[in-house]
């Protein structure tokens, strides 16, 4: 594919990055400081979102565990920022550790060609086994260097500073821009990738894996390559969570959080980055707005919308949007599609 | 079993292939030589061997005993990719080809495995237009009807230019005219080509076929002419009888 054909593939993409640069520049001004802060969290849950949404939707391989590449990366940025004194090498150790670790970890499940439902459960098994191995930590003896896992109690995390002055901390504000700024980044290079031949053939294995291998692509080869970028994606995620949180606990690990990841992907729309994304910041600020009432228990509310989803909208937010959309604007001639098949494509890769 | 002399080079050959599923013996012992721009259509009736056969040399089976040479490398119990990565082109009995993809994305991922980005796009445009896909070039290759999509996974075979063709069953579902033109097609194709193909319709293969051979309980009955198979008392037994 030519540059111009990637850029027009990419337009619907840059276009939400460009909307997502304006609210970072604008929303400091507008909104209150605890907001900004509480922000930064919901875009931490984003990035995650935005993994699962490449490695599920574009991969095809439903990770129930992507929240344990994103603990990882949470507690190796946590214990290498102690050791280091300082952020910046911390953030790479963090990418690096979740990175290397999901490559292990798929190399056995791919090239031992373990099945789609297996791997929902190894991935979810892998995670709440971290869960409780953490948990079990509280001792003085479980360290890592100069840090102390902390057990339930979890790690106080460092927070970001500024790369060339380990003394310089980085304010709530700030980490709000570094964080819409990684959002930003991480979304346009995962809807770069989703054009590029290495994606392309990632979705073709997500469609058929038999005729990928007849065509000549070791699928074991690609799924393991998504897979292991995601984990450094979701790894981000987890370097701005523990700032956003300012401490990392093991609860990262639970099922709760494992299950969220995946609502928030249904509910946004596999085959889509912006929906999971989108969805992610809604049932933030939803579980938010109904933290702050008693009548209806939290979960309940959530489980409903799951189930709304899953049973009404099965393809989420993004694709039904996209769907709707091109039946308005091509309700008469169906002979011809040729124009409105490449935006529905280009659609599907917002 | 006739057995000419040839002095064109092996493209493909099994040497005691064999494939049992428990106490079934679906492929027993088969000794099958391939030569060079030869179209060899593999013929018998239901469970006599040819698919489970045809699925050993593409590797999505792999044999309990014997060994496959393509062009001399062994490929006994190698993956698929690796036989297709030797330029070997692959249609399967059902369709198996990218639902969710337009068409074009569909030709383009096999071009592509071969050839740089721009090569690749003229290399579709062109097995589109020789396919006769243009209307349907941006549809969803799933919304498709079935000779269609044949059609369609044909297309990735040709896009690949490779240089041998292994096809099983590719005029299944297709009506008369559609038929042709595979058959039109196959001819078109082994002009660069050796080809195998496993059918059914014997029509289809009076169409293409050259040497003809014959499937029976596992093993090789006999290879030779289609006309001569028809004339085959033996042959007639097994499998033509019937129809013939």
């Amino acid at each position: 594919m030519n540059s111009s054909s990637t850029l027009r593939t990419m337009r619907p993409v840059l276009i939400f990055a460009l909307i997502g640069v304006i609210f970072m520049f604008t929303a400091p001004y507008v909104l209150q400081l605890f907001t900004i802060i509480n922000l930064t969290t919901a875009i931490a849950l984003a990035v995650l979102a935005l993994s699962l949404a490449l490695v599920w939707g574009y991969g095809g391989i439903l990770c129930f565990g992507q929240v344990a590449f994103f603990g990882l990366g949470a507690y190796a940025y946590t214990i290498s920022a102690i050791n280091f004194g300082g952020s910046t090498w911390a953030i790479l150790v963090a990418i690096l550790v979740a990175s290397a670790f999901a490559a292990l970890l798929g190399y056995f499940m791919f090239f031992g060609r373990v099945s789609d439902v297996y791997l929902g459960v190894i991935t979810l098994t892998v995670t709440l086994i971290f869960f409780s191995l953490i948990r079990r930590t509280s001792g003085p003896e479980y360290k890592i260097g100069n840090a102390l896992l902390g057990g339930f109690n979890g790690i106080t995390s460092p927070p970001l500073n500024l790369p060339w002055n380990t003394g310089s901390f980085l304010f709530p504000e700030q980490v709000f821009y570094v964080a819409m700024a990684a959002l930003i980044l991480c979304y346009v290079f995962c809807g770069w990738l989703v054009t590029t031949h290495f994606g392309r053939v990632c979705v073709g294995i997500r469609e058929n894996e038999l005729r990928a291998e007849l065509l000549g692509y070791d699928s074991r080869l690609y799924k393991l390559g998504i897979f292991t970028i995601a984990a450094g994606i979701a790894a981000i995620g987890g370097v701005l969570f523990c700032n956003g949180v300012g401490r990392i606990t093991p609860d990262v690990f639970n099922l709760y959080n494992a299950a969220l990841t995946i609502i928030w992907v249904i509910v946004g729309g596999r085959g889509t980055l912006i929906g999971p994304i989108a969805a992610t910041f809604g049932l933030f600020y939803l579980t938010s707005a109904l933290g702050g009432q008693t009548i209806f228990n939290n979960n309940l509310v959530l489980g409903i919308i799951l189930i709304f989803f899953v049973l009404i909208v099965p393809k989420g937010i993004a694709p039904t949007i996209i769907d709707w959309y091109e039946a308005r604007r091509k309700p008469k001639k169906r002979g011809r599609r040729r124009g409105s098949r490449r935006r529905m494509r280009e659609g599907a890769d917002a | 079993m006739s057995r000419r002399r040839d002095r064109r080079p092996v493209i493909v050959e099994t040497r005691g292939l064999s494939m049992h599923f428990g106490g079934v013996r679906a492929v027993d012992q088969v000794d099958f030589t391939l030569y060079d721009n030869e179209l060899r259509c593999l013929i018998g009736p239901n469970g006599a061997g040819k698919s489970t056969f045809f699925k050993c040399l593409t590797g999505q089976l792999v044999p309990t005993a014997g060994e496959i040479k393509i062009r001399g490398d062994e490929t006994t119990g190698s993956e698929p990719h690796e036989v297709a990565g030797l330029g070997v082109g692959i249609k399967t009995q059902v369709p198996n080809v990218f639902d969710g993809l337009s068409v074009e994305e569909n030709i383009w991922l096999s071009a592509r495995r071969w050839h740089g980005a721009r090569r690749a796009s003229s290399l579709t445009t062109e097995t589109v237009e020789r396919l006769r896909l243009g209307d349907i070039r941006r549809d969803i290759v799933g919304r498709l009807a079935h000779g269609q999509r044949q059609w369609v996974e044909l297309g990735m075979v040709v896009a690949a230019e490779p240089w041998l063709v292994l096809l099983d069953e590719p005029a299944a579902g297709m009506t008369h005219e559609e038929t042709a033109r595979t058959a039109e097609l196959i001819r078109e194709i082994n002009e660069r080509a050796a080809i195998i193909v496993v059918e059914h319709d014997m029509q289809f293969i009076r169409m293409i076929s050259q040497q003809v051979t014959l499937f029976h309980e596992g093993r090789i009955l006999m290879e030779d002419t289609m006309e001569a198979i028809s004339a085959d008392k033996r042959a007639r037994e097994v499998y033509l009888g019937s129809q013939a």
